[in-house]
């Protein structure tokens, strides 16, 4: 429908404004996005031969992102610049192989758009070193990629009015009405959890959804957290977002399968960030102005190279450690969608 | 096809959907439409200028905008119609302007001198249109009034976008939910021209029998 064509554009516009605007509050926290981080590394060295040290060696790395989802990657229209989690996470693993801080390796790193359909193939031709780009790690995938990871679980949550007591977990929704994006994900994420609500309401926007809300013509709305964030700060808090995860994603970089000393690498690099704290600093500059508490960082996941393993990245992160939730904007096939009919 | 067949379910309560919401409307639309062409062509200035408004209002706005505007405009003036209903008054009230139009065109092609003749008996003026002259003005517009049966089949596909779980909303989601585009596209077609085709056949009927042979 050609309504989805501008729903997306519309959509980040909203979320645009609504990140620009929540994230007044907090202009002073640690990391910004332009790094005030003072960390500095020294110049690593590798064994020769490796990815590591070939890029170390070209004083390039080209990574796959994406450039239009608020929160995790958006090229931002004043500045051009990009900013978001991935980016800073992308930052943060450039300063692994070259040292020095982050604003130093800036120069050394190479952007390049990578859609939701083109990030195996990017990977597989040599187009991109690795790719930091809301990337779901599943097992149809790993039979063409590798992933290091997961550095964050991303997920799906359920929008309610502020004064509702009613649903507190994601069995309250059998037997309500709820509202989501049609050609969305979430009918099928709800009948994955066999969930059963008395009528799935499907609107072309999610505005009109948070409409169906305020009229009580609905009791819940279910979607991915960065958008109904945004429609929370829209309705100046007549709406909540519950703890609740209606679907949970690992999210990991993607390199060429079988280059195990890169994600050796990358996963001792992302464990390393998870220490040194740079990990939270950069959640809460991204994620974070979204409204988004800072979770315990997922443990990485260095499955056995026949890439069978599944992730359950879930175990390490208590839910009870999360206030808001633990997770990102957008889920990755949410963004197929999106991405395909917007292309 | 597999997709469709194994789906046939959800196709069938679409259909199901979708000709109810479209003969519940017409025949609202049939009587708003007429009334309103009895409006526009009253000797009462302010009826005649209340048809125009009606008409000039209603069919120059997208049905897509005047859809959600009628069921969230007045949702957040606190009256709550239903989906279903919001979708056939709608669909009423945009297919009804167009019915007025071509039964006024009908009305048209009645010899003036029969209105005419008609008061001169002493008819009065509802009585005339009644009993002279919509009797002839319908038979003459049969075919566009058909067209517009067979319009509303598909316009009908817009009250997706308010939720009510017709053909062409339900195709979408099953799209989303099964990535396989071809098929499904294909049996919406085929499901919406299993409706189409045949109104259109009836149509035709109809007015090769009532139609004023000249």
């Amino acid at each position: 429908m050609n309504t989805r064509k501008w729903m997306l554009p519309s959509l980040l516009m909203t979320l645009v404004l609504l990140g620009g605007a929540c994230g007044d509050d907090d202009d002073d926290p640690v990391a910004g996005q332009d790094g005030t981080t003072t960390t500095t590394e020294a110049l690593p060295e590798f064994p020769a031969g490796s990815t590591m040290a070939k890029i170390q060696e070209k004083g390039k790395i080209v990574v796959g992102t994406k450039f239009n989802q608020l929160g995790s990657g958006i090229k931002n229209p004043a500045t051009g610049e990009l900013e978001g989690f991935d980016i800073e996470i992308a930052k943060l693993v450039a300063v692994g192989i070259f040292g020095g801080t982050v604003e130093e390796v800036e120069d050394k790193i190479e952007f390049k758009e990578t859609i939701t359909g083109v990030r195996e193939s990017a990977i597989q031709i040599g187009d991109v070193d690795m790719i930091a780009a809301t990337y779901t790690i599943n097992d149809a995938r790993k039979q063409q990629v590798d992933f290091a990871g997961p550095y964050v679980i991303d997920g799906q949550t359920v929008m309610v009015e502020s004064d509702n007591t009613t649903i507190k977990a994601l069995t309250d929704l059998n037997g309500k009405k709820v509202c989501t994006g049609r050609g969305s994900t979430t009918p099928a994420n709800l009948t994955a959890k066999q969930i059963k609500p008395s009528e799935l309401v499907l609107r072309d926007s999610y505005p009109e959804c948070a409409d169906e809300l305020r009229q009580d013509r609905v009791e819940a709305v279910v979607s991915d957290r960065g958008i109904l964030l945004g429609l929370v700060e829209q309705s100046q808090r007549a709406f909540k977002l519950l703890d609740i995860d209606v679907s949970e994603e690992p999210l990991g970089i993607g390199l060429k399968k079988g280059d195990d000393a890169f994600r050796d690498f990358i996963n001792d690099r992302l464990e390393a960030i998870y220490e040194s704290g740079e990990w939270a600093k950069a959640y809460e500059a991204t994620y974070g102005k979204l409204g988004l508490a800072t979770p315990q960082p997922p443990a990485v996941d260095r499955y056995p190279t026949t890439g069978t393993s599944t992730i359950k990245a879930t175990t390490t992160v208590p839910a009870s450690t999360t206030t808001t939730g633990g997770a990102t904007t957008t889920t990755t096939t949410t963004t197929t969608s999106m991405a395909n009919t917007t292309r | 096809m597999e997709v469709v067949l194994d789906n046939r379910d959800l196709f069938l309560a679409g259909m199901l959907t979708t000709v109810s919401l479209t003969l519940v409307s017409y025949a609202a639309a049939f009587v708003i439409g007429t009334v309103v062409a009895a409006f526009r062509v009253s000797p009462v200035p302010p009826l005649r200028a209340a048809g125009a408004v009606f008409v000039g209002a209603v069919r120059n706005t997208p049905l897509a905008v005047l859809m959600v505007l009628f069921f969230s405009g007045l949702g957040d003036a606190g009256i709550l119609f239903t989906r279903y209903t919001s979708a056939v008054i709608v669909l009423s009230a945009y297919t009804g302007s167009f019915v007025a139009e071509t039964i006024r065109s009908g009305i048209n092609t009645v010899a003036r001198g029969q209105g005419e003749a008609a008061r001169s008996l002493g008819l009065t003026f509802p009585q005339v249109l009644r009993i002279v002259v919509l009797p002839q003005a319908f038979r003459t517009v049969v075919g566009p009034l058909g067209s517009i049966f067979v319009a509303l089949i598909r316009n009908s596909a817009l009250a997706a976008l308010i939720s009510v779980p017709e053909l062409a909303g339900n195709a979408e989601q099953l799209l989303t939910d099964t990535a396989q585009p071809i098929p499904i596209f294909l049996g919406t077609a085929i499901a919406y021209m299993m409706l189409t085709l045949p109104s259109a056949w009836v149509v035709n009927l109809l007015e090769h029998r009532l139609a004023v042979k000249r």
